[in-house]
Order: C-alpha cells, then structure tokens, then sequence
C-alpha cells in the first residue's frame, strides 16, 4: 500500500516530483499485478462510458417514475442563450452532472464515481472544464486516477454510501474528488488538489441522504449539479492560493464522525428531510401505490 | 482497507439507479450463480435492511435475478430480467425481511435445481462492493482486504493438501485460511485468502481435483 491518507497521497507524490494520478496508477499496478497500459486502458473506458451517459443525457432522458428528467436540456438552452450570471464552465458542469444522473435515475448506463448516486458531479465537472483546459485524451484519463485516488483514501478512511454516511459521504466525496483532479489538470499542484478536497468537503459536511420516495432521484439529481458546483469554485479556491485551515485528512475524519452521528431517519431511509415532506409523501404515495414509511 | 483498487472507486460500469442497490445486488446474483456453478431452476430472495425498503424502486429485484442469470451490473437485459426468468424456467420467489442485519444492505439467497441447493448470504457495502458473509450456514471470516477464493468440497483427506499443492505450484502465497464443516465426512468449506489474484485457469485446475463441488472467487 502506498498511501492510506491525503497527506502520504501529496507527500509522495512531491517528494517524487509526480501527479497524484501517477502514483494512483501505481498503486494499482502493485495491487493488481497488471501493467500500466492495462490500467490505463481500463480507465479509459470508463471514459467512454461517461461521454456516452452525459450525450444521452442532454438529448433528453425521463425516468420511469417521472420524477426526474429533462432538466439537462433546459440548462444546455439556457447556456446557449447567453444571459447566464454563474460562469460558462460552471453551469456547463452542472448540466452535464445532471444529463449524467438524470440518465442514471432512468436506468441507464453510467460509470459510478464513486456510487451512481454522485455518478454526475465527477463527469459533469471533466467535460465542462476540458472546454477551457483542452487536454489530452491521457490527461482526460489522468483527471479520473486522480479522482480515484481520493476516492480511495475517503472510502477506507470514512464512507462513500449515503446509507452509512449521508449524502456529505456520496455527493460531498464525488464533489471532494473532482475539486482535486481539476487542480490537478490546471496545472495546481499536490497541496493544492488536497486544499481543494478540503474546501469542498468542509462545505458539505451534514449534507443528508433524503431520497424522495427511496428513490435515487429527488433531490439526487439537484445534489449532483451542485457538488459539481462546489467542486469548481473550490478548485478555483486552491489555484489562487487558498488554504483550508483544517487539513484535508481532518476534515475527512471529521465527515465520517458526523455520519456515525447521524440518525437514520437521515440515512438513505426516506424517512427525514425532503423524503418527509408533504409533497415528498405525496409523491411517493402516487408512484408506490402506499405512503410507505409511515 | 476494503477498496483495494482505484476501479473499486471509479466504477463499476452498470445500470442505474444505485451502486449499492442495483450493481452490488446484481453482483450478490452473479456470486450466487457463480458458485452454484449453473444457472438454478428456483429461487427463494429474501431481502433485508434498507435492501427491503427500496428495492422496488432501486431494481434491486431485477438486478438481483439479472445476477443469477449470469448478467453484468451494465448488462441492459438487467431490465427485464424477470421476464428472462420465467422464459428460461427460473422460479423466483421474493421475501421482505423485518428483522434487522448488522449491515443496511444485506441479501439471503437461497437457490437450486434437482441436483442441488446453495444458501449464500451477501452484503453490498457500498459502490457497488459486495462482501459474501455466508455459503451454506458457513460463516465467512474475511477481511475483504485480500483476494480471495472459497472451495465446497467432500469432506476427505488431502482435500485440502490438494488445493494447497494446487496454488503453491501456481506461485500463490495463501495469507489466511479457514476450513470448516458441518459433520464429520459430510461437505466441508475452505475460505482462502491469497496475496495474489487467483485467475480462472487455476480455478478450473482446482475444479478437477477430487471431491472439490464448488470453487468460486469471492474477492479480487
């Protein structure tokens, strides 16, 4: 193993004059026995699945239940329009993260980064900064070893399930991970992708996981845009120079203690938050037949 | 550390809508019909946890049968799998669970056709990551952290000796092992955890040894 936390992730990776998705790829060719054109090629396809899931998505795409679907499209006309206030880059993530999840909730193929509940914010934030960044199709690769390798240091070291750990464990990882591998395709360095993890994360923590009538739908596909949203802004945060206060692996200690925390009822249940609402039962009554967790 | 490899994170691909519920309940399937060795002719699916309270709207009823009818979590048939059941003959019987298991999302299948029966409980812990706990009433004792293999095997000498010879001949270096059985002569079970990743060639090896029912590979 050759990093566990954040800060053997960065040390490594400075101390070797490396990315942080080279030593990912590393550790996986020791864990794996496999090459690095394997490896890489694998990551790859991944990719392609992404691309596919978000051209399917701003096509137009409802779910079977008719909650979720379409908003993709509305985005995409609203940028081409022009008279957006947030950013280009910013809004375009956020309509790819929705194109990607609005195509998970209609039961579509989709790469999970890492669940499929966050599947949109990691895809989302790649495409729409490749647009200002123009990078190689490697470092299109690169920009998912490196979500992956935080992804893999928040997974052992907390959760990444909204039923263990609330939607601060889905989302708020999924958004964690993009803000670091956007740094890094930026050109920031190892301390910076890991500032930015933390400046992301530390603005999700508490976040629940309240699906509306269980699914993985409302607010999901909403959660997704605006982690995505979360994740650019901080990555930006870290470029000019920003630090967290607390360091990253802290913060991360501290996402999986208010999870522990957390009542179930907040825990991918349905039975807190916008899951309990009025309208919420409402919905989840006409689409099951029942209100069920009464 | 149970995520051991980057594509534990940055996958699996698979249908939506939830890694949890849909592709690791998928995989609890493909596990099952793995180590059965064949696709059953019955099914009994018994569901506990947050795996009862969603799985209508999760898919996880169809991701679990699209498993034991061999599919992949990102294979689209996933979608009408019951209805590939009943064309290929596979009875499938649904139960919703009360009581509570020490993990949200937990699954008992039990499956079979005339020639046998095999009772497997899974556990999908997240990302699409599954974890089998139970073959048979055996519990599993793993760490989750290593590759690992189990045998059904006939309770016999040098069963065990056998597989050992089996690895060791293929450079596999065995971390942790346990061996457990019911009753004296009746079948036995080996959960074998390995430092390097068990590929199918050395399963088939094992397969044809004596008295081996089942070998399956439970971990990468």
């Amino acid at each position: 193993m050759l990093f566990r936390t954040v800060k053997e992730l960065v040390e490594l990776a400075e101390s070797r004059n490396k990315k942080i998705s080279d030593i990912m790829i590393e550790q996986e060719m020791l864990m794996s026995g496999k090459s690095r054109e394997e490896i890489v090629s694998r990551m790859e396809k991944n990719l392609e699945v992404m691309e596919q899931a978000v051209e399917r998505g701003l096509k137009g795409v409802a779910s079977r239940s008719g909650l979720t679907g379409g908003d993709a499209v509305l985005l995409q006309a609203y940028i081409e329009k022009g008279d957006f206030l947030s950013g280009e880059i910013l809004l375009d993530a956020v309509s790819k993260a929705v194109a990607t999840n609005e195509v998970n909730a209609a039961m579509g193929v989709i790469c999970a980064t890492p669940t499929a509940g966050s599947a949109g914010v990691v895809p989302g934030t790649l495409f729409a900064v490749k647009n200002k960044l123009h990078p190689s199709r490697e470092q299109m690769v690169a920009f998912l070893f490196t979500a992956g390798a935080i992804g893999y240091v928040i997974a052992n070291n907390a959760f990444i399930s909204g039923a263990t750990g609330g939607c601060q464990a889905e989302v708020g990882s999924a958004a964690g991970m993009a803000a670091a591998a956007i740094v890094e395709m930026a050109g920031g360095t190892p301390s910076q992708c890991a500032e930015a993890t933390a400046i992301t994360l530390k603005n999700m923590l508490g976040l629940v996981c309240d699906p509306v009538a269980g699914l993985v739908e409302v607010p999901c596909v909403k959660r997704n845009a605006m982690g995505a949203a979360n994740a650019i802004v901080a990555a930006d945060m870290a470029l000019a120079g920003v630090k967290s206060r607390i360091p990253c692996d802290e913060v991360i200690e501290a996402m999986f203690r208010v999870g522990q925390a957390m009542p179930q009822t907040l825990k991918e249940t349905a039975q807190g938050g916008l899951a309990a609402t009025p309208t919420g039962r409402r919905l989840e009554a006409k689409i099951f037949g029942t209100a069920k967790n009464e | 550390m149970k995520y051991r490899s980057v594509f534990d994170i940055i996958g699996p691909v698979m249908i939506g809508p939830s890694s949890s519920h849909t592709a690791g309940a998928a995989r609890i399937g493909r596990a099952a019909r793995s180590i059965f060795g064949r696709e059953p002719k019955w099914a009994h699916i018994y569901f506990y946890g947050s795996f009862a309270e969603t799985y209508r709207g999760h898919g996880t009823d169809v991701a679990i049968v699209g498993g034991l009818l061999d599919f992949d979590t990102f294979d689209e048939r996933i979608k009408r799998s019951l209805e590939i059941a009943a064309e290929r003959g596979l009875e499938i019987h649904f139960h919703k669970e009360a009581c509570v298991p020490d993990h949200p999302n937990t699954a008992r299948l039990h499956i079979g056709d005339e020639e046998g029966e095999l009772e497997l409980v899974g556990v999908s812990i997240g990302g699409g990551k599954i974890e089998i706990d139970e073959i048979n009433g055996f519990k599993i004792r793993l760490t989750g952290e290593h590759p690992s293999i189990i045998v059904i095997n006939n309770d016999r000498f040098g069963a065990i000796a056998n597989v050992a010879h089996v690895l060791a001949k293929n450079e596999i270096n065995i971390g942790y092992m346990q061996v457990s059985r019911k009753e004296k002569g009746k079948t036995a079970l080996m959960t074998i955890e390995t430092d390097q990743n068990v590929d199918e060639t050395i399963l088939d090896e094992i397969r044809k040894l004596p008295n081996i029912l089942h070998v399956a590979k439970i971990n990468e």
